[in-house]
């Protein structure tokens, strides 16, 4: 497998991401410089890490997402190529319009960072078919702001067109529905909020990240 | 001839988004003793300066700026105020 991972100013699980990578599918991980206008050649995934592009000056992610790399990210993502927005990723990519809604301040105000129990709603996607039949997985999240929004028209288009693929057992940060990730409609792009890139290894606490990483190598 | 018409644009959370920071301000102010406030809502405004024909021309501009970078209209309205 050949993956990228997008690094852009304020970017801090970049490395993270890569090690992940290499480690749970002995995938060739090259680093992006968000100013860049060609992605490598024959990717099969492109990682948006977490951290704080751009200080998430103004909104998390409205910045990163005019970057140039980003309509490469797009085009690639249209072509069928695997993105995956990890964090601060997720925010990105909603700035960016690649999927629905926003990421508002946490409910209580406060940053969270906790292991989190959370549901593996849809195991039928590129990113989950390695759960294979498992509904738990436990996963880090480090979020100031993490609340999933967005309207109810919205959301009942994601949870029935089985779009919603990670649920909160036990909502951290007051996002809708306890929405914890999610992929476009075509299924390529995922958003998830917790970090499977800090569990992808029995040494971190849990594993349950890898399955998300050798999903996305099967399916490359 | 262009001149720079100085630009105010306010920002705030769209009527049903919860505003977390809102509520604190005015949870905090009803313990100060000011129990009549309500619904305080936090927004930011940016001002900036943006040469021009004429402030209609100016107003459209800084619209299509809100539209592209200032505001995610998901989440948040804008208000622009153009001044010669």
């Amino acid at each position: 497998m050949k993956a990228a991972v997008v690094v852009f100013p304020g970017s801090n699980c970049d490395r993270d991401c890569k090690v992940a990578l290499e480690r749970t599918t002995a995938a060739k991980v090259e680093m992006v410089w968000h100013q860049e206008t060609s992605l490598p050649a024959a990717l099969d995934l492109i990682v948006l890490p977490g951290g704080f592009a751009f200080g998430d000056y103004l909104r998390c992610g409205a910045m990163a997402a005019l970057s140039p790399v980003m309509a490469e990210v797009r085009a690639a993502a249209a072509r069928g190529v695997a993105v995956a927005g990890i964090c601060n990723g997720f925010q990105v990519l909603c700035e960016a319009q690649m999927l629905p809604g926003a990421l508002l301040r946490n409910a209580d105000l406060k940053y969270v960072c906790r292991n989190v129990d959370l549901e593996v709603v849809n195991q039928q996607t590129r990113f989950t078919a390695a759960f294979a039949g498992r509904r738990e997985a436990r996963m880090t999240v480090g979020n100031g702001e993490g609340a999933y929004f967005a309207d109810e028209e919205t959301l009942d288009e994601l949870e029935g067109e089985g779009r919603v693929v990670f649920r909160y057992r036990d909502n951290p940060n007051g996002s809708a529905r306890a929405i914890a990730g999610i992929v476009d409609e075509t299924g390529n792009v995922l958003g998830i909020m917790p970090h499977p890139d800090r569990a992808f290894e029995a040494e971190l606490g849990s594993a349950d990240g890898a399955l998300l990483f050798q999903s996305i190598l099967a399916s490359a | 001839m262009t001149t720079p018409v100085r630009a105010v644009v306010h920002v705030f959370l769209k009527a049903g988004v919860l505003d977390v920071q809102g509520k604190a301000v005015e949870n905090a102010l009803h313990g100060l003793g000011w129990a009549g406030v309500s619904g305080v809502r936090v927004g930011r405004v940016i001002e900036f300066d943006i040469a021009a024909e004429n402030p209609f021309e100016a107003e459209t501009a800084v619209k299509a700026i809100c539209e592209k970078l200032l505001a995610n209209p998901v989440i948040e309205g804008y208000r622009v105020e153009v001044a010669p």
